[in-house]
């Protein structure tokens, strides 16, 4: 009887031969990350468990994101707070303010690992699977119990596999895919399991593409999204990591809860409209709905490729005048090649604001707010309402390309018509 | 143990934003984010909710974030327990974790409509409708889960397991 990734890397961690799918385990963990969102309240928790000290500074991972700069005086505190902890607890791997989204510099500043256990207070944490590693989302309380003891427990997860074949069209990317599959999956069809996806779309996907179909996979409920590492992987990470790794795959005979093939041939840019993840149409259903901002950016598609995807269809043109464009990207690194390369100046002539890498609008709760009756587009991960602000506003989420062409047109418009 | 108190009724995939809105996590005071309890779908329920009060969800209650704000924002503002039909994994975990009753049972919304009297009884795993009379089985909570609510929460029932 085969193991699926998920089984095999949580069974090695618990220090098991072959825990499989249902088992609860306890399991080391090799990182803990928590950030500006949630991680006081992970330092109240180890503070509560009466430990005056984290079980391994190297291994814990702080990061300013959300609030970056602070927006308000109890931000602030949070990060002169998280900076105090830091000191406190020798812990070097603090990324403050202005280096970018975490997610991005987890995997950018060497702290990922195929076949390694993270937690993350928050709930993306789920895109390091992109490298084989098992990587999920937990609360303030559950990452102070790992910041304490090094390990918490852990259901092993069923999963499913999404195998898929055929090569995207231009300008169809990674991001359709996911949206496609958060369709057919709908919002809670994967609660408490693992998305593992392979096949040769995977196989043939840039490793940024990767990152944004697992960082997606919490939108249907899943404890993680996993992609095998191979050799993109691996050259990847050569430069950012130079620790030894156990890659881990999944046998030929793991057993699934469900095995789900997709065929992208034809598949057309996607859009998941308001106010859920699942609630996704072919852009070409979509009539002359305007848009009054568009945000590309954020740990879903904030990397220097989106960018890229972004100013091949801006550059030399000018954003429509009833439309803010707001850019940020994920990381201080992706800003840094963006501007070498000229995107940032050509996005900034076209009219488009750009920002510090942050989580930024993402969330609502820092730049960008939409006003009530307002229409958001945007390359990030939720459209809940009031996500990004008022809750008579509407968000609408989209790859790259789609933001970048509807950001001429004000409306939501199909990236293959130009 | 009993918890008596009137329904607040919602749908399916309430997730964490509405909650408690995303705007909100730099707080660190649970009294605070109580203070914007369920503001992302309903901003009367701060100002009307009474103390045991219990929060009736759909399916896959608590989707979105990791938040530990909701849970703590919703047992903060008063509220008795929650019971839905389903639960998003880290709602639940977090729920359990700082010491919120989160129930499962699949039918609630049938049975129960928005401020009826209910008391949920823990000990038989029977919830009862006062307004209606009706008697609603719930799925029992494992049993790692009960000790951990029993103790008040995962830091608790840690301190009093000592190291594991
Ligand atoms: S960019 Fe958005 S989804 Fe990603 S960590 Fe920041 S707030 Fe969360």
């Amino acid at each position: 009887m085969g193991y699926t990734i998920s089984e095999k890397i949580l069974s090695h961690a618990a220090g098991l031969q072959d825990a499989k799918a249902g088992e609860i385990v306890k399991a080391k963990v090799d990182l803990v990350m928590i950030n500006d969102a949630t991680g006081v309240l992970a330092t109240q928790a180890l503070k509560d468990l009466g430990k005056s000290k984290v079980w391994d500074p190297e291994k814990v991972v702080i990061v300013n994101d959300h609030f970056a700069p602070a927006c308000t005086i109890q931000a602030a505190k949070v990060h002169k707070e998280l900076r105090a902890f830091a000191k406190d607890q020798n812990i070097r791997h603090l990324y403050d303010v202005g280096e970018g989204v975490c997610h991005q510099l987890i995997p950018e500043k060497g702290h990922v690992k195929p076949g390694i256990v993270i937690v993350g207070a928050d709930s993306h944490t789920c895109t390091y699977g992109a490298f084989g590693c098992f990587a999920t989302g937990v609360g303030s309380t559950d990452a102070g119990v790992a910041l304490a003891f090094g390990k918490n427990w852990f259901k092993i997860p069923e999963s499913i596999k999404i195998e898929i074949t055929g090569k995207l069209k231009e300008k169809v990317t990674p991001k359709d895919i996911i949206l496609m599959i958060a369709q057919k999956i709908g919002v809670s069809g994967a609660t408490y399991m693992s998305l593992e996806f392979t096949g040769e779309t995977i196989r043939d996907m840039s490793v940024s593409g990767r990152m944004t179909l697992c960082n997606m996979a919490i939108e249907m409920g899943a404890k993680s999204g996993l992609v095998e590492p191979d050799d993109k992987t691996y050259a990847w990470l050569k430069s950012k990591t130079s620790g030894v790794y156990q890659p881990v795959m999944a046998d030929e005979d793991a057993k699934y809860k469900k095995i789900l093939k997709l065929q992208v041939d034809d598949l057309e840019p996607q859009i998941a409209c308001p106010h859920n993840v699942d609630n996704v149409k072919p852009v070409s259903n979509l009539k002359d709905v305007k848009v009054n901002q568009i945000f590309v950016g954020s740990c879903t598609n904030g990397r220097l490729e989106d960018l890229e995807q972004v100013n091949s269809v801006i550059k030399g043109h000018k954003i429509h005048k009833e439309v803010r464009m707001i850019v940020v990207p994920a990381s201080k690194t992706i800003f840094k090649e963006a501007l070498r390369k000229g995107i940032i100046s050509d996005l900034s002539d076209a009219g488009a604001i750009i920002s510090n890498p942050s989580c930024a609008t993402c969330f609502g709760g820092s730049i960008g707010i939409l006003a009530p009756g307002e229409v958001g587009l945007t390359t990030s991960n939720r459209n809940f309402r009031g996500r990004q602000g008022s809750l008579d506003s509407e968000v609408y989420l989209c790859s790259p390309y789609v933001a970048a062409v509807s950001a001429l047109t004000g409306k939501i418009s199909d990236p293959r018509e130009i | 143990m009993k918890i008596v108190g009137n329904v607040w009724k919602y749908g399916d995939d309430i997730n964490t934003d509405n909650i408690i809105p995303g705007r909100y996590m730099e707080l660190t005071d649970p009294q605070e984010m109580a203070k914007h309890a369920m503001e992302g779908i309903d901003p009367k329920f701060v100002k009307e909710i009474k103390k045991n009060d219990i929060i009736v969800g759909g399916n896959n209650f608590g989707c979105g974030s990791s938040r530990e704000h909701a849970p703590l924002a919703l047992k903060y503002a008063g509220v008795g327990c929650v019971i839905a039909e389903s639960y998003a994994r880290i709602f639940y975990r977090n729920a359990i974790n700082i010491g919120l009753l989160a129930l499962e049972c699949p039918e609630i919304t049938l049975k129960v409509k928005e401020a009826d009297l209910i008391e949920v009884n823990l000990t038989e795993g029977i919830i009862l409708n006062k307004t209606t009379g009706e008697r609603i089985e719930f799925i029992p909570l494992p049993e790692f889960m009960l000790e951990v609510l029993n103790s008040g929460g995962i830091v608790p029932y840690l301190k009093k397991v000592g190291d594991w």
